[in-house]
């Protein structure tokens, strides 16, 4: 177990650097900071001074030593917009986005799991039907779209909510529930066929053939079987917690890392963008590596060393 | 005889319309062993599942299933399930999947020990072991803490039959509980079905494909084919001198040790459920088929004292095997010992 660990935890530092690099080259290959943050009418000499100031006129790879070696060493770099640390700059907007993507995560399980398992316990009855319909509709619209239609009918034509900005609990219906709805189709089909697949095993006949009652035989049986692959989905979406709203965050205005994000890339705020991306790189990984240690907690047959594949 | 356990009457089992079990009356009389035997898709399974209730609800169930006088298919559920692991057991083919990967032995043989004999606590604990020594598992006390994937096949089946005992019941159906397991495994598993029945006083219904086995094990056969009883009767003499050609057509399957003796298979393949074909079912493989064979089925009758034969020419001589295939060997009806 601790070597499987070990092992999962190099996988994850090489899966940050890579994120961290190709970051790094993805946004110096793409037009040019110190006109986009100073302006095309500024003279020369400025933009010189400008791209002196931050090292953008040394070589490439000279750069790219330079700032990983200063992220080894806890230094994100500086906001070229504002010339303050980025690492500041972006926790001071965690809060907003936690305080939309936590209550869309606790809506997504409540509603996906729970629906996931009762049309799974009632296959082919309307429910069922129903509950796929529906989970079907929420999984495939984009959520740009839902956030319109929920906009349109909850602020436009009823009135009943903001249709952005925040402030009160009612500026977050909206945005949390555009989050949560998709999250919780997509998690309530996942949960129904992992228990789908679940309640055909034989040793659920088995269960039965002892004589315990069908509650005793789902609970006991069925739902701890069906959470393993469960778990991997849920672990995706609470390494989305920081990276998932970054449209709703644009359509409502809510200023959240994710429209953070979306304003910094535009400006090539270098610094920035970089602290984003290894804060939702750095999150997705950890996550990972908590769904492995639940894998082995959950499923005996991984926790000696050897590893089913996946 | 004395009444017996278990009665099935005119039991019928349907799939989407296509039907598995077509009319099984068989009983099972305290303490005996009853072998039920058949080729594959002969609904040998499918009879003990509808009977205790655990097809998918998709299955179309019809018919009695006595046990007391009660119809376990009219009774309401909670009290099938107090029947089954409490005076009815059942054992699986493949022991491997058959058992809750993720749950301990402990937990799983505890959870029959809870259920049907009221125990708790330390006194579960106390009686899984005893059933671990009794099924032969060595260690007992430490096994309890094991994961079926950490046990061989043979030991994950022992499991099986110990929580298949564990509420004491008067039947346990086995089916194929030998069939996923290696040849020495396989008699020792049949040694210990036979060993705890002695011991236990416990019926059994042994499913097989393998005759040799029900002919060891058993004290009467049935012999099933799409999904009919075709023959019933005490083991020795249905074996001897079986009174229908299908039950001839598997004994002439059985290897031989003689190997100058060739191996006659039955001709064509068991019929499609959903184009039965018109009158006996065996009729199209049958040596001896003749028009009065595509009249009605035959229904199950008397031949001898104890014996039963569903075919329409009872006099038949079988002694001998049928009439071998044509000169001109047909590949699928004929395979070398
Ligand atoms: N869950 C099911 N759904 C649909 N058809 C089924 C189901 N279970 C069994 N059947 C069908 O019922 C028929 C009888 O099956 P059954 O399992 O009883 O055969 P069997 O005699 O036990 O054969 P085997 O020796 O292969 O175990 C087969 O045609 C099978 O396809
Ligand atoms: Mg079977």
């Amino acid at each position: 177990m601790l070597r499987y660990l070990a092992v999962r935890a190099f996988r994850a530092a090489v899966t940050i650097a890579l994120v961290v690099t190709f970051a790094f080259v993805v946004l110096r290959m793409s037009g040019d900071p110190a006109i986009l943050i100073m302006g095309p009418e500024v003279p020369p000499e400025a933009l010189a001074a400008f791209r002196r100031a931050w090292g953008l006129d040394q070589p490439i790879w000279v750069q790219y030593v330079r700032y990983f070696g200063a992220i080894l060493n806890g230094d994100l770099g500086m906001s070229m917009r504002d010339n303050r640390p980025a690492i500041e700059m972006v926790a001071e907007r965690i809060p907003a986005t936690l305080a939309l993507t936590v209550p869309a995560l606790v809506l997504k399980l409540a509603v996906g799991i729970p629906l996931g398992v009762w049309a799974a316990l009632h296959q082919g009855t309307g429910f069922d039907r129903a509950v796929m319909v529906a989970a079907v509709f929420g999984f495939a619209i984009p959520s740009f779209v839902l956030a319109l239609v929920l906009v349109l009918v909850f602020s436009v034509d009823l009135g009943w909510l903001p249709s952005g900005g925040q402030g009160t609990v009612a500026h977050m219906i909206l945005p949390v529930l555009t989050l949560g709805l998709g999250g919780a189709a997509a998690l309530a089909r996942f949960t129904r066929s992992a228990m789908l697949e679940v309640l055909g095993r034989p040793y659920i006949r088995t269960a039965s053939a002892k004589g315990l009652p069908w509650a005793a035989v789902v609970r006991g049986h069925a739902l701890p079987n069906a959470a393993i692959p469960t778990v991997t989905l849920v672990g995706f979406l609470v390494g989305s917690l920081i990276a998932g709203a970054v449209v709703v965050e644009s359509v409502f205005s809510w200023p959240g890392v994710g429209r953070m994000l979306v304003v910094a890339v535009a400006s090539r705020d270098l610094a920035i963008v970089q602290c984003i991306l290894l804060l939702v790189a750095a999150t997705m990984v950890t996550s990972n590596l908590v769904v492995d240690v639940l894998y082995g907690v959950l499923d005996p047959r991984l926790r000696h060393g050897a590893r089913a594949a996946a | 005889m004395a009444a017996p356990l278990v009665r099935i009457e005119g039991l019928t089992v349907a799939f989407d319309g296509a039907p598995a079990v077509r009319g099984v009356d068989l009983a099972v009389h305290p303490g005996e062993a009853v072998g039920i035997v058949g080729e594959s898709g002969s609904g040998k399974s499918v009879t003990w599942l509808a009977a205790l209730r655990l097809l998918p609800a998709k299955a179309a169930v019809a018919g009695r299933v006595l046990l007391d006088g009660r119809d376990l298919l009219a009774l309401p559920l909670p009290e099938v399930e107090a029947v089954r692991g409490g005076r009815i057991g059942m054992i699986f083919q493949d022991p491997a999947s058959a058992l809750n990967p993720v749950l301990r032995i402990r937990r799983q043989l505890g959870e029959v020990l809870a259920r049907h004999r009221g125990l708790s606590g330390a006194a579960i604990a106390a009686e899984a072991r005893r059933l671990l020594d009794l099924v032969g598992i060595p260690d007992a006390a430490r096994r309890l803490d094991s994961y079926p994937h950490e046990m061989s096949g043979g030991q994950n089946q022992r499991v099986m039959i110990a929580m298949a005992i564990a509420g004491q019941p008067d039947l346990l159906v086995a089916d194929e509980p030998t069939t996923a397991l290696d040849v020495t495994i396989q008699a020792q598993i049949l040694d210990l079905l036979a060993a705890l029945r002695r011991e236990l006083g416990m019926a059994l219904v042994l499913i097989s494909h393998d005759l040799g086995v029900v002919a060891e094990t058993c004290d009467r056969v049935a012999v099933m084919y799409a999904g009919r009883v075709v023959e019933m009767g005490p083991a020795e003499p249905l074996f001897d001198a079986p009174r229908h050609p299908y039950t001839r057509g598997l004994l002439d399957a059985l290897p031989t040790l003689d190997a100058a003796e060739r191996l006659v298979a039955i001709p064509g393949v068991v019929p499609d459920p959903r184009a039965m074909p018109p009158g006996c079912a065996f009729a199209p493989r049958c040596a001896h088929a003749a028009p009065v064979c595509l009249g009605a089925e035959p229904a199950l009758r008397a031949t001898l004292p104890g014996r039963w034969s569903a075919c329409a020419r009872p006099d038949l001589d079988l002694a001998a095997p049928p009439p071998r295939p044509p000169a001109t060997p047909a590949p699928a009806a004929e395979a070398v010992a």
